[in-house]
């Protein structure tokens, strides 16, 4: 339910972005998860709509997925990072802290722990719409 | 738009926490995780409500010096420390275990991030950080993140040392950081050098530890590290900080 703690950021950061551009009601919040942290999109959602105050009380939550990318720096492989392929311990510990991918994942490749996390690593907010 | 929302909630994840202390250094191999786990022992045995963050990622070794076994954090809401001798744990190595954790520097910026934003501490005293050596990633990123972290700087009598103390001293001063004070460790002699250094840079020496060659006999002990002379010393070194104010930048 670490779920939970990344919803309460996305809605503060959500309404600070909010009362940066002066709306009185957000009617969209849109948040892309990456594939490498896994977030639950149902308990996130959940969580979203336990959580909200009044200024989101018409929000339609989006919550697309992404596909996370990695590239390895010592052979410039690229690759799409796949759960299916970890065992439950290492997903359960990318899902807390994506970057710990370093100790469980490596280059297909070459083997090599040090990629890059060219994107889909977590949760991010890519869009809000709202009335001024 | 993107936006990273993790760093909203930082300091609402940190709200209950009266002081935030970083033990840090310019160098490695001073003694610095051994003097944030005995200074976080030292005042909770002074009474007060501490927890104890490691944030070297790469060489994390407060886990061994606490001897913390078989914990793991609780998932509530967030990531819940689990208690270890009376201490709120947080370490990486809750999801590395003994393997290695190669990050580069974004790498440790976004575990970083990651981990102030989902840790749920209870309410603290002081939080006690073991920082990475160095003006690093980690220190830059905490600086800007948290605003009333103090800072605690530990050296050796080695003036090799102290060079890297300057560096980190005159960074913080620059970013209006606090120092609580500076720490000598493991000194074998009378010589007043470091003292008289650190006078110059205008900080308060909290007092000279002297190098115990028992104390690697106290890793992972409780009861053994809170009789070494590290914790003797470091016992009053507790004490002035429980009874200074807290320092606003």
């Amino acid at each position: 339910m670490h779920e939970w703690a990344l919803a309460e950021a996305i809605l503060t950061s959500a309404k600070q972005v909010a009362e940066r551009e002066c709306l009185k009601e957000v009617t969209e919040v849109t948040v892309r998860v990456g594939a490498l942290q896994q977030v639950e999109r149902p308990i996130l959602r959940f969580a979203l709509l336990q959580i909200k105050d009044d200024v989101f009380k018409n929000a339609k939550f989006r919550i697309l997925k992404a596909k996370s990318t990695l590239k390895c720096r010592v052979c410039g492989t690229s690759w799409d990072y796949d759960i299916k392929k970890m065992g439950r311990n290492a997903a359960e510990a990318i899902h807390f802290i994506p970057e710990v991918a370093h100790t469980y994942v490596k280059c297909p490749k070459c083997g090599s722990p040090d990629f890059e996390i060219v994107s889909g690593r977590g949760v991010w907010l890519e869009n809000i719409k709202g009335a001024k | 738009m993107t936006l990273d929302p993790r760093t909203s909630v930082i300091n609402q994840r940190l709200a209950r926490t009266s002081r935030i202390i970083a033990v840090s250094s310019g160098k490695g191999g001073v003694g610095k995780s051994m003097v944030a786990t005995t200074l976080a022992l030292t005042l909770a045995h002074n009474g007060c409500k501490v927890g104890l963050f490691d944030l070297d990622f790469t060489s994390p070794s407060t886990h061994i010096i606490l001897g913390a076994k078989n914990v793991q954090p609780k998932e509530e809401k967030g990531i819940v420390p689990p208690t270890v001798h009376g201490l709120e744990y947080m370490s990486l190595v809750y999801f590395v275990g003994d393997n290695p954790a190669p990050l580069r520097g974004e790498d440790v910026s976004n575990a970083l991030i990651e981990l102030l934003a989902v840790t749920q501490w209870g309410t603290l005293d002081f939080l006690v950080i073991d920082m990475p050596p160095g003006i690093g990633d980690v220190i830059l990123d905490l600086v800007r993140l948290i605003k009333r972290i103090e800072f605690l700087i530990v050296t050796t009598p080695s003036l090799l040392a102290f060079e890297t103390v300057k560096k980190q001293v005159a960074l913080l001063c620059e970013l209006k950081m606090p120092i609580i004070g500076v720490v000598e460790n493991m000194k074998r002699d009378l010589a007043e050098d470091i003292e008289v250094e650190t006078g110059k840079l205008g900080l308060k020496y909290l007092g000279e530890i002297p190098f115990d060659p028992q104390v690697e006999g106290a890793i992972g002990d409780e009861e053994k590290l809170l009789n070494t002379a590290i914790a003797k010393k470091l016992k009053r070194v507790s004490k002035v900080i429980i009874l200074m104010e807290k320092r606003e930048p």
